[in-house]
C-alpha cells in the first residue's frame, strides 16, 4: 500500500483526540435515540473493518473473503441462540469468537504460504465454501431463508435487547471499545511494528530473520477473531442471520468501507463505515438503484485521485494548512 | 447401465458447452493478468456487456444472429479501449489492492448502468430458427444450440491459438509474458501491445458472454454472480497461458454439471473445495509458470 | 353586554368550533419492498399495485384523512435488512400499518417486530404458509404456496400416476414441495425422483436432464416467478421434455403474465394452478387490466403480485375508513379479520378470522394464444374458498 501518515509511532499513550469517536458515540446515544439501530450497525462495521485493516493494512494481506470469520462468528451465535438453548449473549460472543480464531489459524496457516492471486482466489474460495455450507445445512443454519428464532437472553440478566436498540448500542460500543483497545495496542508494539515491515519489505524481514510466516498467521487469527465478535454481535442486535453476512458481496463491502475511509490508518476503520453506512441511509432511500453507480464512481476516484481515503484527504489539507501557517 | 452411460454422455456434453464458454470468457482475463500483471476483476463486465449487445441487436433492431455475435466482439473490444487507454492504463503500476479496488468499482458502476438501460429483468434471448431445437449427432438428440456452442468456441479456440503460436503479434505477446522489461528493451511497444492485446481479451469476453447468454442469465447482478467462476478458472488454470485455463475451465464446467446432475444438494461447495485443494497443490495454477 | 348575548357568543363559537373540519388526519403505511437487485421487477409490480390502488381510490377515504407511502428497499431475500428498515419504519418514522414484503424470509424477520411494537401488518406478496402464526398482528392478502400447489396434486392425481417434482431449494420451493407430494400421493399417484435445485442457479438444462432420464408422465416445478422461469421453460423446450410426454405443471409462478412474451412458444398447453391471471374475463379483472393499461403503458400487464398489492391496500383502506383515519392496532386486526371483497380482480375474497390469512378460489389455467400473445386462460375453478390447506392439515392457527 502506498505511503500513509499515522501508524507506527514509539508513543503508545492514548491522545486525546482518540477518544473523539467515542464521545460522539455516547453523544449520539443522547441526541439520536430514534436512529441507535443504524448507529449499533455502525458500530458493529467499525469493529469489523479494524479486524480487516489489521491484515490489510498493517499486513498487506489481500483478502476478499474476511466475510468468512464474520459469517462464521454469526451464525455460531445464531446456532447457539436458535438450536442449542444458549441464550446467555456472552457466552455466545465468546463461542463467536473463538470459532473465529480457530478457522482463522485452520486457513490462515494453510493460504498465507501462497501470495497474490492465489492467495486473493483462495480467500474468496473459502468464504463461497461457508457461502455453501449455510446454505445447504437448512436444518441447522436455516439455509437460504436465514435463522430466525434466535434466542437473546438479557445481558448479565439485566439488560434486554428493546426494540429501540438501546441496549444493543451500548453493548456494541463497550465491545468496539474493547477491540478497539487491543487493535491499538498491537499496533503500537514491537509486533506491530514489524506487520509494517512485512507489509513493506517481506524479503528484507526474511533477511533478518524475523518469521515471516507465523507472524502473518498470528495476525491473521487475531483479526479473524475479531471479525467473529463483530459477526456475534450483528447477529445479537438483529436476532436474526441470513446467508448475505456471508460471501463476495459482504467482503467487498466491507473493503469498499475501509479504503473509503482509509486503509492502514486506524481510524480510517471509524471513518470509512460511517460515512459509507451514513450516506447508505440517506441516499439508498431516495435512490436505491443508484447506490451502486455512486459507491462504483466514489470508489474509481478514490483509487486514482485520493489513495489514502478520506483521512487521506484530511491529512494533506491539514499538512497544506500547516504549510501556511 | 444403459441409462447411466446416457446420463454420463449428457453431463460430459452439457458441461463441455458450459466449459467453452467460461473459456471464451475467461481466456482473455488470463492473458491479461499475465501479461501486464492487472488483476482485472472487472472482467465479466465485458461479458456481460457482450451479452446486453447481442440481446439488444436482435430484440430491438432484428440483427441477424452472426452479425450481432461479431458486433458484440467488436464493440466490447473498442468499448475496452477506451476504458484501457482513459483508466487502466494509469494503474499499471499502482498496488494490488488500488487495481482491485478500482475494478471492484468498475463492477459496480457497469452493475447501476446496467439496471439503469436495461431494467433487471433477465435478457431474453431470441435464437434464430436454425439453431433451435435438436442436433442429432452419433445417434442421440443434443440441443442444437450447445452443439453450436462447442463447435464455434472450438473455432475460435483454434483460431486464438494459432494465433499466439504462429504469429508476430502472438510472439511479442509471449515475450512480453515472460519477460517485460526484455521485451521492451528489443524495441516492442509494450504499451500498444497491452492495448491490442487487452481489447482482444476483453472483445473474447464480450462474445463469450453473447454466445453464452443462454447458459449464463444476462442481468445487471451479472459481473458479482460470476466472477468466482471466471476467476477460478484462471487461478487453477494459471496465469499468462492458454492451454492452462482450457483444461481448467472444462474441469469446472464438467464437474459443475455432473454435480448439479448427480448430488444437486451439495451446490457448488464441491467445485470451491477442489478449487482449493487444486491452488494448494499448485498455487501457480495447473499450467501456470512459476513467476521469479 | 349582557349575560344572554354572551351565552349567545359562547354558543355561536361552541357550535363554529365543533362544525370546524377535523385537522388531517395522516395515515403512515410503511411499505418493505424490494426495489433493487436481480428481483427489483417483483417489487415493481406490487408497488404498481399500491401506488395504481391509492390513485384511484383517493376519494374513497374519510374527508381530511390523507393516507402517506413510506416505502423501503429491502434489496431481495434480505431478511436482516428487511428487519432493520422495518425497525426504523416503526420507531423512526412512525408508521402505523407496515405493508408490502416479496419473500418470505424477510417477512418473518420482521414479524416479531409487529407483536412487540403492535404493529398491523399486510403481506402482499410473501407466500409461506407458516407466516401468519408468526404474530397476531399480520393478514396477508398475497396467497400461499399450499393453496395452489394443494389443489392442483390433488387434479394431477386424477389424471396421472407417476410425477417428478423440482423445486427451488428455498422455504417457498419447499412448500410448494411438500404441498404437492401430499396432495399427489394422497390421490393414488406416485412420486418417481424430487429434486431442490439451487436458489441462484443460471442453468436448468442438467436438472431438466435428469427429469427426462426419470421418465415421468408429469412434472411438477416450482421456481420463483421472473427470470428463472423463463430458463427453465427454456430448458424444459431445449430438451424437448414436451415431445417426451412429460406434461409441465406448476403454480402460477412459473409461467407470470409479465414474463410470458420471453418465454417463446415453449409454455404452450402448461397447465398451472393459481389465483389470478391477467387473462381473466371476469369484470372485475377486466377494470382492472384496463385501467393499469392505461396508467402503465399498453403493453404491460398486471400479475398477481400487482393484485396482492391492490387487494392489499383495498382491505387497509377499508380499515381506514372504518375507523376514520384513527389507527388503532387491536381494532384494524379486527377489521382486517372481517375482510371480504366478492369484487376482486381474482374473484371473491375473504380474510379467515382465525389465522388471519388468504381465503380466495384456485383457477386452473392453460397457457395458450390470445390475440397473438401467449396468455393464462382460466380453464376451471379447482378450488372454491381455498384456506391454507398446510393450516387446516396441522391445524394451526
Amino acid at each position: 500500500m502506498s505511503a500513509h501518515a499515522g501508524g507506527y509511532s514509539a508513543n503508545p499513550r492514548i491522545r486525546w483526540i482518540e477518544w473523539l469517536p467515542f464521545v460522539l458515540a455516547i453523544a449520539a446515544f443522547f441526541a439520536l435515540p430514534e436512529y441507535l439501530s443504524l448507529g449499533a450497525r455502525i458500530l458493529i462495521y467499525i469493529l469489523y473493518a479494524l479486524s480487516l485493516d489489521l491484515i490489510l493494512g498493517y499486513a498487506g494481506i489481500i483478502t476478499l473473503g474476511h466475510s468468512a470469520y464474520f459469517g462464521l462468528g454469526a451464525y455460531v451465535a445464531g446456532i447457539l441462540g436458535a438450536r442449542l438453548g444458549v441464550s446467555d449473549p456472552l457466552v455466545q460472543l465468546v463461542a463467536a469468537a473463538a470459532a473465529g480464531g480457530l478457522l482463522g489459524i485452520a486457513t490462515g496457516a494453510i493460504i498465507l504460504r501462497t501470495r497474490a492471486l492465489t492467495l486473493l482466489m483462495l480467500t474468496l474460495a473459502i468464504t463461497s465454501v461457508c457461502l455453501e455450507i449455510a446454505n445447504k445445512a437448512t436444518p441447522v443454519t436455516g439455509g437460504a431463508d436465514g435463522l430466525s428464532g434466535i434466542v437473546v437472553a438479557p445481558i448479565l440478566g439485566l439488560f434486554r435487547f428493546d426494540l429501540f436498540g438501546k441496549t444493543a448500542f451500548l453493548y456494541c460500543l463497550v465491545a468496539l471499545l474493547i477491540g478497539w483497545l487491543a487493535v491499538r495496542r498491537l499496533i503500537y508494539s514491537p509486533f506491530g511494528a514489524s506487520l509494517t515491515g512485512l507489509r513493506e519489505n517481506p524479503l528484507r524481514m526474511h533477511a533478518i530473520g524475523a518469521p515471516v510466516y507465523w507472524r502473518l498467521v498470528l495476525v491473521y487469527t487475531i483479526s479473524t477473531t475479531l471479525a467473529g465478535v463483530a459477526g456475534a454481535l450483528i447477529t445479537q442486535t438483529n436476532q436474526f442471520v441470513g446467508l448475505n453476512v456471508l460471501g463476495f458481496e459482504s467482503g467487498g463491502e466491507l473493503l469498499v468501507m475501509l479504503v473509503l475511509g482509509g486503509v492502514g490508518r486506524l481510524y480510517g476503520a471509524f471513518v470509512g463505515p460511517l460515512v459509507y453506512l451514513v450516506a447508505q441511509d440517506f441516499l439508498a432511500k431516495q435512490f436505491p438503484e443508484y447506490w451502486y453507480l455512486g459507491i462504483g464512481a466514489m470508489l474509481i476516484v478514490v483509487v486514482m485521485f485520493a489513495r489514502g481515503g478520506i483521512l487521506g484527504i484530511v491529512d494533506s489539507i491539514v499538512r497544506r494548512l500547516w504549510r501556511r501557517a | 447401465m444403459e441409462g447411466f452411460l446416457s446420463s454420463l454422455v449428457s453431463v460430459a456434453f452439457h458441461g463441455t458447452a458450459f466449459g467453452m464458454i467460461l473459456y471464451v470468457i475467461s481466456v482473455g482475463l488470463s492473458v491479461t493478468m499475465g501479461l501486464m500483471g492487472f488483476a482485472n476483476l472487472a472482467h465479466g463486465v465485458f461479458a456481460m456487456a457482450g451479452g446486453y449487445v447481442l440481446t439488444s441487436m436482435i430484440s430491438r433492431y432484428g440483427v441477424p444472429f452472426p452479425l450481432a455475435l461479431a458486433i458484440a466482439f467488436a464493440v466490447v473490444g473498442a468499448a475496452s479501449v477506451v476504458l484501457e487507454r482513459l483508466l487502466y492504463s494509469r494503474l499499471y503500476a499502482a498496488s494490488d489492492l488500488e487495481q482491485v479496488m478500482f475494478t471492484i468499482g468498475l463492477i459496480f458502476v457497469a452493475v447501476a448502468v446496467a439496471r439503469m438501460i436495461f431494467g433487471t429483468l433477465q435478457q431474453p434471448v431470441i435464437l434464430p430458427d436454425y439453431l433451435k431445437g435438436q442436433f442429432p449427432l452419433l445417434g442421440r438428440d443434443f440441443p442444437t444450440y450447445r452443439v453450436f456452442i462447442i463447435a464455434f468456441s472450438a473455432v475460435m479456440v483454434g483460431v486464438l491459438w494459432f494465433g499466439v503460436e504462429r504469429t508476430r503479434w502472438g510472439a511479442m505477446v509471449r515475450a512480453a509474458v515472460d519477460n517485460r522489461a526484455m521485451a521492451q528493451s528489443i524495441g516492442i511497444d509494450t504499451g500498444r501491445l497491452f492495448t491490442l492485446t487487452f481489447a482482444l481479451g476483453s472483445g473474447l469476453a464480450g462474445l463469450g458472454g453473447a454466445l453464452g447468454a443462454e447458459i449464463i442469465a444476462i442481468q445487471p447482478t451479472y459481473p458479482f454472480e460470476n466472477l468466482v467462476y471466471f476467476l477460478i478458472v484462471v487461478a487453477v488454470g494459471g496465469l499468462g497461458t492458454l492451454r492452462g485455463p482450457f483444461v481448467a475451465a472444462l474441469l469446472i464446467g464438467i464437474a459443475d454439471t455432473a454435480i448439479k446432475y448427480w448430488y444437486p444438494q451439495y451446490g457448488a461447495f464441491l467445485i470451491y473445495v477442489a478449487t482449493i485443494a487444486a491452488l494448494l497443490w499448485r498455487p501457480a495454477g495447473l499450467f501456470g509458470r512459476q513467476h521469479t | 353586554m349582557n349575560l344572554r348575548t354572551t351565552w349567545k357568543i359562547v354558543a355561536a363559537l361552541a357550535l363554529a368550533l365543533g362544525a370546524a373540519p377535523v385537522s388531517a388526519q395522516t395515515v403512515k403505511i410503511g411499505v418493505v419492498n424490494t426495489y433493487s437487485g436481480p428481483n427489483a421487477t417483483l417489487g415493481e409490480y406490487i408497488d404498481k399495485g399500491i401506488k395504481l390502488y391509492t390513485k384511484l381510490h383517493q376519494k374513497d377515504l374519510p374527508p381530511g384523512v390523507k393516507v402517506e407511502l413510506v416505502v423501503r428497499d429491502d434489496g431481495g431475500p434480505n431478511p436482516d435488512k428487511a428487519k432493520q428498515l422495518a425497525q426504523e419504519l416503526i420507531v423512526r418514522d412512525r408508521v402505523q400499518i407496515l405493508a408490502g414484503t416479496v419473500f418470505t424470509p424477510n417477512a418473518a424477520a420482521i414479524a416479531p417486530l409487529t407483536s412487540e411494537a403492535k404493529v398491523p401488518y399486510v403481506l402482499m406478496n410473501a407466500g409461506g404458509s407458516v407466516l401468519t402464526t408468526l404474530s397476531p398482528y399480520i393478514a396477508r392478502t398475497s396467497f400461499t404456496l399450499w393453496q395452489s400447489s394443494y389443489p392442483l396434486g390433488q387434479w394431477a392425481a386424477k389424471k396421472y400416476k407417476r410425477a417428478y417434482i423440482a423445486v427451488s431449494d428455498f422455504a417457498a420451493g419447499h412448500d410448494c414441495e411438500a404441498a404437492f407430494e401430499k396432495a399427489f400421493t394422497d390421490g393414488g399417484g406416485q412420486i418417481v425422483g424430487k429434486v431442490r435445485m439451487p436458489l441462484a442457479n443460471p442453468d436448468f438444462v442438467p436438472f431438466m436432464q435428469r427429469v427426462k432420464d426419470a421418465k415421468p408422465e408429469v412434472l411438477f416445478a416450482f421456481i420463483p416467478a421472473g427470470k428463472q422461469a423463463t430458463a427453465i421453460m427454456k430448458a424444459y423446450g431445449e430438451l424437448e421434455l414436451d415431445k417426451a410426454g412429460i406434461k409441465f405443471i406448476g403454480p402460477g409462478d412459473i409461467t407470470t403474465d409479465e414474463e410470458l412474451p420471453n418465454m417463446g412458444d415453449v409454455p404452450l398447453g402448461v397447465i398451472t394452478a393459481h389465483h389470478y391471471s391477467a387473462a381473466a374475463g371476469r369484470p372485475a379483472n377486466k377494470a382492472f387490466v384496463a385501467a393499469w393499461k392505461k396508467e402503465y403503458g399498453q403493453d404491460s400487464n398486471p400479475n398477481f403480485l400487482a393484485v396482492g398489492g391492490w387487494d392489499g391496500m383495498d382491505a387497509i383502506y377499508t380499515a381506514i375508513r372504518e375507523q376514520k383515519g384513527r389507527i388503532d392496532p387491536v381494532r384494524t386486526m379486527e377489521i382486517l379479520k372481517k375482510y371480504k371483497n366478492p369484487n376482486s380482480p381474482r374473484g371473491p375474497i375473504a380474510i379467515d378470522p382465525d389465522t388471519r390469512d388468504i381465503v380466495q378460489n384456485e383457477y386452473l389455467r392453460e397457457v395458450r394464444k390470445v390475440g397473438g400473445k401467449l396468455a393464462n386462460v382460466e380453464l376451471e375453478t379447482i378450488g372454491t374458498a381455498v384456506k391454507d390447506p398446510w393450516k387446516e392439515i396441522n391445524h394451526k392457527k
